[in-house]
Formats: structure tokens, C-alpha cells, sequence
């Protein structure tokens, strides 16, 4: 066994193992060091200034106002799509009575409702937010003319163009396109639920709303919050980042309405040829994703129920 | 068991004291009534989000086959014929078929190298001890939790160094290298819930290492690399953030690239039918794979997320 062991190990981890340091992990700690130079991005030069960036970041109303938002985003998204979620996945389980002499079983057509439901999951999020740019128009987009048709004239917001709305119409559309994710994760979880829970709390009389909050919740708690974390990275992240530059005017606007940190690093890197203080900035989204990883952990922690 | 630990539950109405599983269908008076009205709220609030989640697809798929009159003055309206033309207009002018051509180019590319890279990284991690396994498989597997958007900046110059910008090859690469954190968590598990005395047979018919892993290993591992392979498949296929940032070059767009300029720039042209055959025809690879491989697209995506 032992033979050309040694040779064999590095054979087999040396072509990953360079493509990944080169690619993720370099940049990665470069954009640590750049986050202290001025450099533009544009010509080779540039030169050490210390913690300049940080200062000039932490007196940047863009900055603060992209933070803003993406914190909203990682307190709302989450709360709003695993909240749908789990309510969705329950009424499919657990919410169904008296079925095929079973005490606890989905509603009617939970089948067909987990394939529809997560079906906008497969879709890019490029083309769900094209989709429903053209959804939000406010002249004719399928929503205020669906207003009109149904006689709600009065009732046509401007939706993305709005300050004061714009956000929650990204919010709204990633939302949309998760929920199904985490619709069929929550059935698997409460699949793995024995059964005679649920019956035995039947037995005692329990309602829907006891069940779910005494047992459901409970045993699906580790579920959950690892699709806290995950939501939170989305909301933080790539999935943030691409509905709102596809979707927003500007983008990131209205005026700054939707602009959220990963654009605001885009946007200072690629537009403004301000590379080292972007990288700032990402040091900045880099922080505050650990600190809610943190958070969710530490909050979430809870005695491990073992069934 | 802490849940069933919580004081006695309230006497329950005597109906409740029967197993269901024996009850009759009608049930107890009181119960059915609550079953009755909360069933019909349940399902009334699947529903909704059942066409809420359809209706868009629907909705575009419509659109597709419509003049841009139609589209915009009776949104809600059946097309008068089908009109093909908006299908090939995109799929020519467009450009919509170059974009899946390099689409398809560059996540064949990916699929195949993050596969094997992936496994073969997963392989040794899994089965083999020496020292430094432990660092390794942490560094790979923290690639998942953080900004991708901090790294992205200095990954910009790493690739103009290397003279991999804007090329196909050069985004093969990095789409592989951010594919390997998950793919290596994944499938390193997945190795080591493999039977070991397998691989020690061969080894002991004389089989080297590398023999052992393709030949015997790695077809063992199928059921892992079709999971894994589906959830690459889909974040490859759907990337826009990557590409947007390292690939301007216009002959070598991918779809998601192609459709947010093809949104640009027709829709200042107004040709929105054009831009709803283009939304279409990207989406209808994905939803027919969803459609026929349902069960194994949903392993796929959720698997990892659930123990």
C-alpha cells in the first residue's frame, strides 16, 4: 500500500491544488495588501498609504449607504424567504388530516406544489431579474397593467424607479426565486421526523400551530439555520450583486436607493479605476459577512435534540 | 427528546382521545370544522404561489410569440398567431446562437475539469493520511464562505498578467477554481462513505494507485459526481458575475452576458418580443432538464445542505 504513496498524493492534489491557489486564494490575500495602496488599477504604480482607505471609507456616505442596504437585505431576505419557506414546507408535510389512514401527511398535490415551487431555483438569477425588470415597468410592465385591468388605475407605482421601493422589488424578486430552494429542503428535513411525534401529539390534542412550534422547529433547527447562513451570503454576495445591477437603473439606483456593497465595490474597481480603495470597501463586505456568520452561529446555538 | 419534556397538554376534547388512524372519515365535529377553514386558507395560499411562481414563465413564453404592439398594449391577451419570426430574429441577429455556442464551450470545459480536478483532490483528502491533510481540506472548503467580489479585483490583473483575459480557456480555469471549494466538500464526504476493502483488493491484484482511483474508485463514485455534477452544471451555466468581470471581449459572451446586452440594447430599440424569444430560448434548456431530471436536479442542488 504504502508504494509511490507519497508521489501518488502529490501527483493527484498539485494541478487543483495550483489552480486554486492561483486563482482564489492569491487574489484573495492580495486584495488585503492592495487595500492599503492607492492604486487605481490602471497603471502598474502605486504606493503604500497606510490605513488612508479605511478612514476615507468610514466618511463615505456611498459606502454607509451600500451598507445599509445590505444589511437590511441580510436581516430581511433571510426572515421573509425562510419564514415563506417554512410555512410552505409544513402545510406540504404536516399540514394535511385524515389521509390514507394517516395521522400526519401533506395537503392534496404536495407533489406537484415542490416541482412548481422550485422551479425558479434552476433559472439564473440574470433572467428572473430581466424578467421581472420588464414585470416592474411602470407604463407597461405586467404589473401595473395587471392594476389597470383589474380596475386599480389609481395604483401604479413606479416600482424600480421609486427610492423608496426600488429595494424591496430586488428584495422581492430574490425572494421569489429562493423559496423553492428551501421549500423541498425543509420537506427533507421534516421527512426525517418520526412519525409518532407527530401522532402522539395529535393524541394530546396539540393543533397545527403547537405541532409546529414544538416539534417541527425544533428538529429542524440545525436546517435552518445553515439556510440562515446561506441566505445571508446570498443577500451579501453574488446573488445581491447581479439582481441589482441587472434590474436597477443606474445601476444602483435611484439615486443610491439599491446600491449594495458588492456593487459599490464593482462599480469604485471597474468604473471609477479606484482598485485599492475597492478592495477596501471588500474588506469592509468581508467583515461584515464573517460578523453575521458569527452572529447566526452564536444566536442559533441551541441544545442538539438527537431522535 | 426535550420537546415531549413541556408540561402536560390541556385535556383535549374527547374526539381527540381516538387514534386517528381509526377514526372515521367524517372525524370529530369540532376538529373538522378548524381542519376545514384552515385547509382552505392552506390551500388557497399554495395556490397563490403556485401561480405566482408560474405566471412569469407563462407570461414570457407568451410574449415570445407576440408582435411588440401586442405585448405592450393588451399584455394579458393571447397571441393573434405565433410569431416565429421573433425566435429567429433573436437566434441570428442577436446573436443568441454564438452565445450558447461559447456558453456551451466554456461549461463543457469546467464540467469536465471540475469533475476531475475535484475528485481527484476529494480522493486523496479522503483516503489518504499525511500530514498537512487536514490544512488542505480547510483551505478548500473556506473558499465557500467568502466574497467572491474581494477577490475579484486583483483576479483581474492576475489574469491580464497571465494574458487570460477575455479568452475562453482563461474562464474555463477560473470556473473551475471556484467550483473546487464545494466540489471537494462534497465529494470528499462522499469518498468516504465508500467501502475502503474495495480499493485494497485491487491494490493487492496489483493495480498502482492512479489505476486504482479510475478504475475502480471513480466509477464507484458515479451516484456523488452526477449530484455534484448537477449543481456545477447550473451555478456554471447561469455564472454572470465572473464573466461580466474577465471576459468583455463581445465574440466570447456567454448567454447571461449575452442576454443583459441583448435587454440593453433592444430594449432602447424596442424590439421586446425579440428580447422575450432571447429570455426564452435561454431558459428552456435549464427548465427542460428540470422537467425530465427532476428528482435528480433536486439531489443535486440540496444535496450537501441536508446531513
Amino acid at each position: 500500500m504504502q508504494h509511490g504513496k507519497y508521489r501518488f498524493i502529490v501527483g493527484f492534489l498539485a494541478a487543483p491544488l495550483a489552480l486554486y491557489a492561483v486563482f482564489v486564494i492569491w487574489p484573495f490575500v492580495q486584495s488585503i495588501y492592495y487595500s492599503f495602496t492607492d492604486w487605481t488599477g490602471l497603471s502598474p504604480e502605486f504606493k503604500m498609504v497606510g490605513f488612508d482607505n479605511y478612514s476615507r471609507m468610514l466618511k463615505d456616505d456611498i459606502f454607509w449607504k451600500s451598507l445599509q442596504h445590505s444589511v437590511l437585505l441580510v436581516l430581511l431576505l433571510p426572515l421573509v424567504t425562510l419564514g415563506l419557506a417554512l410555512f410552505f414546507a409544513f402545510m406540504l408535510n404536516v399540514g394535511g388530516r385524515r389521509r390514507k389512514n394517516a395521522a400526519v401527511s401533506g395537503v392534496r398535490g404536495s407533489a406537484f406544489y415542490k416541482i412548481a415551487y422550485f422551479f425558479p431555483q434552476v433559472l439564473s438569477i440574470v433572467i428572473v431579474s430581466l424578467l421581472f425588470q420588464f414585470a416592474f415597468n411602470p407604463s407597461d410592465g405586467m404589473l401595473n397593467s395587471t392594476f389597470k385591468a383589474i380596475g386599480l388605475e389609481s395604483i401604479q407605482p413606479d416600482w424600480l424607479g421609486d427610492p423608496k421601493l426600488a429595494l424591496y422589488c430586488v428584495m422581492a424578486v430574490l425572494v421569489w426565486s429562493t423559496v423553492g430552494f428551501f421549500v423541498v429542503l425543509f420537506s427533507a428535513g421534516m421527512a426525517s421526523i418520526p412519525r409518532d411525534f407527530y401522532e402522539a401529539a395529535l393524541l394530546d390534542g396539540a393543533s397545527r400551530f403547537t405541532t409546529f412550534f414544538r416539534i417541527t422547529l425544533p428538529l429542524l433547527w440545525d436546517t435552518v439555520q445553515s439556510g440562515w447562513v446561506y441566505m445571508g451570503i446570498l443577500a451579501l454576495g453574488v446573488e445581491a450583486f447581479t439582481s441589482v445591477q441587472v434590474m436597477t437603473v443606474g445601476p444602483g439606483g435611484p439615486d443610491y436607493s439599491t446600491t449594495v456593497l458588492p456593487l459599490y465595490v464593482y462599480q469604485t474597481a471597474f468604473r471609477d479605476g479606484q482598485a485599492g480603495y475597492a478592495t477596501t470597501i471588500g474588506v469592509g463586505l468581508l467583515i461584515v459577512t464573517m460578523a453575521f456568520a458569527a452572529i447566526v452561529m452564536r444566536l442559533g446555538r441551541r441544545e442538539r435534540l438527537e431522535f | 427528546m426535550k420537546t415531549t419534556d413541556t408540561p402536560p397538554a390541556p385535556p383535549a376534547p374527547e374526539a381527540e382521545h381516538t387514534p386517528p388512524a381509526r377514526r372515521p372519515a367524517s372525524g370529530g365535529k369540532e376538529k373538522s370544522g378548524e381542519g376545514k377553514i384552515l385547509n382552505v386558507f392552506s390551500h388557497g395560499v399554495l395556490i397563490i404561489w403556485a401561480i405566482l411562481v408560474v405566471m412569469p414563465l407563462l407570461w414570457a413564453i407568451m410574449a415570445s410569440f407576440k408582435t411588440d404592439d401586442s405585448i405592450l398594449s393588451t399584455p394579458w391577451k393571447l397571441p393573434d398567431k405565433l410569431h416565429f419570426e421573433n425566435w429567429s430574429r433573436a437566434w441570428t441577429q442577436a446573436h443568441m446562437s454564438d452565445y450558447f455556442f461559447n456558453t456551451i464551450l466554456v461549461v463543457g470545459g469546467s464540467l469536465i475539469g471540475t469533475l476531475l480536478l475535484g475528485s481527484m483532490a476529494a480522493y486523496v483528502l479522503a483516503r489518504f493520511d499525511f500530514p498537512g491533510n487536514r490544512f488542505l481540506y480547510y483551505l478548500f472548503i473556506g473558499g465557500m464562505s467568502f466574497p467572491i467580489i474581494l477577490a475579484l479585483v486583483p483576479l483581474f490583473f492576475v489574469m491580464n498578467n497571465m494574458g487570460l483575459l477575455n479568452s475562453v480557456h482563461g474562464l474555463i480555469l477560473v470556473y473551475i477554481a471556484y467550483s473546487l471549494p464545494f466540489t471537494v466538500f462534497f465529494l470528499t464526504s462522499f469518498f468516504k462513505t465508500l467501502p475502503g476493502s474495495v480499493a485494497e483488493a485491487a491494490m493487492i491484484d496489483g493495480a498502482s494507485h492512479s489505476r486504482t482511483f479510475f478504475q475502480v474508485m471513480l466509477p464507484m463514485a458515479k451516484p456523488g459526481l452526477i449530484s455534484v455534477g448537477i449543481f456545477n452544471f447550473l451555478g456554471q451555466w447561469n455564472q454572470y458575475m465572473l464573466p461580466t468581470v474577465l471576459n468583455t471581449d463581445p465574440n466570447n459572451r456567454v448567454l447571461s452576458q449575452g442576454l443583459v446586452e441583448l435587454a440593453t440594447s433592444q430594449g432602447y430599440k424596442g424590439d421586446w418580443s425579440g428580447l422575450f424569444a432571447g429570455l426564452v430560448m435561454a431558459m428552456l434548456p435549464v427548465l427542460a432538464a428540470y422537467i425530465i431530471f427532476q428528482r435528480q436536479v433536486v439531489a443535486g442542488l440540496t444535496a450537501g445542505a441536508v446531513k
